[in-house]
């Protein structure tokens, strides 16, 4: 079960970014992308993201997964299809071998909601004259 | 406040850019490396002793590195041949990891090392993920495991350059059906060239080694179609960085 050290590894990539950014006060939740074929089982990586988080920064925050279907095309013939699981990655429709792999691999972190003591940007429009 | 931050970074980035980083420095010393995965009980061992010996017998110089979660038999067996060899145990640890090989190796592989085969840990889920920075990717299966072991593995076999059937010494026996597993491994990895062994009895003894020295030498590789154009894992290295920059806040 390597979902600790993936957990592990997602933890310390996004208490990194946290450190760079300086005034980071907690994190909310981490969106991760998990593909079908990533081998990674998101309920193992759930259980293990919790218990890594204790005490860091990241404590108490909440792991979204969003599951990627494979997905491929064949070259050859421009067929797309669902891998589906087992995967099947020769052709369906030509057989042919030439297959490129749309989707499915991703294991990757997305993006991270975290509070921090930074101000509101400055508002975009120019101000008024009674706000000056 | 509140902000999202967009981060874009393959979860395994580190241990991409480790492996990435391995792999130039064993080129630049003229090693390259052979990740062997299986199951527990395959035989890996057995069949990489008649490899080592082969190779000593060639005058190739090669080198083995054995990762278990416990015990020193695998080397004290590996040892016999005569090459170096190196026990790693992962303390539980049930895969081996880019940057832990690197440990590993500093100060112990020997200079002119050719083939450095690397036993990974029994284990066909988790090794799969960890690019060790080999040249030659190599998931073996005896012939009492099943012909739907490719289907039940996916990652394992579908990332493969290369799949060794072992034991086929006693495919009779247990009634392997070759055409069957042939099949299974084409569905997740078309393309991939299976070979056939039987450490007992020589069979396909020295492909192994031939297919490793080829790819050595720069000859090319089998490319898994689950390794190919996937964009955010594997051996990319784009690292997103200036995390500021991306934000957008949330009122």
């Amino acid at each position: 079960m390597h979902e600790m050290s993936v957990a592990l590894a997602v933890v310390d990539q996004v208490a990194e970014a946290a450190g760079r950014a300086g005034d980071v006060t907690a994190v909310r939740s981490v969106r991760l992308q998990v593909g079908e074929l990533a081998g990674v089982v998101p309920d193992a990586l759930a259980f293990c993201f919790e218990l890594v988080c204790a005490g860091t920064v990241l404590e108490g925050a909440e792991l979204v997964t969003e599951a990627v279907p494979g997905r491929a095309r064949c070259t050859p013939c421009a067929h797309e299809w669902a891998v589906g699981m087992p995967p099947r990655l020769t052709c369906p429709v030509c057989d042919g071998t030439g297959t490129e792999l749309l989707a499915g691999r991703e294991l990757q972190i997305v993006d991270v909601h975290w509070v921090d003591g930074g101000s509101p940007p400055a508002p975009a429009r120019e101000p008024i004259p009674e706000e000056r | 406040m509140c902000r999202v931050v967009d981060l874009r970074r393959a979860v395994l980035a580190k241990n991409d850019a480790s492996a990435h980083d391995l792999r130039a420095h064993l080129a630049g010393r003229g090693t390259a490396v052979v990740n062997l995965l299986s199951s527990p009980g395959s035989g890996k061992t057995a069949l990489l002793e008649r490899e080592l010996l082969r190779a000593r017998e060639r005058s190739v110089p090669v080198a083995a590195l054995s990762a278990d979660l416990a015990t020193e038999n695998d080397a004290a067996r590996l040892a016999r041949s005569g090459v170096p060899v190196k026990q790693v145990l992962t303390d539980g640890l049930c895969h081996l990891e880019a940057g832990m090989l690197a440990g590993h190796l500093d100060g112990w592989l020997p200079d002119g090392t050719r083939l450095l085969f690397v036993e990974n840990v029994g284990n066909l889920v988790c090794p799969a993920s960890y690019d060790l920075g080999e040249t030659l990717r190599v998931t073996l299966a005896s012939v009492t495991e099943g012909e739907d072991k490719p289907l039940k593995y996916p990652t394992a076999f579908g990332l493969a350059h290369l799949v060794v059937v072992t034991k086929t010494d006693i495919a009779q026996a247990v009634e392997f059906d070759e055409d069957a597993f042939r099949a299974n491994v084409e569905q997740v990895n078309p393309g991939v060239e299976v070979i056939l062994t039987s450490a007992r009895r020589g069979r396909g003894v020295g492909a192994l080694l031939d297919r490793a020295l080829a790819a050595a030498d720069g000859a090319p590789v089998h490319e898994p179609v689950m390794a190919r154009s996937h964009p955010h894992h594997g051996h990319t290295h784009a690292q997103p960085e200036a995390a500021d920059a991306m934000a957008h806040t949330h009122p």
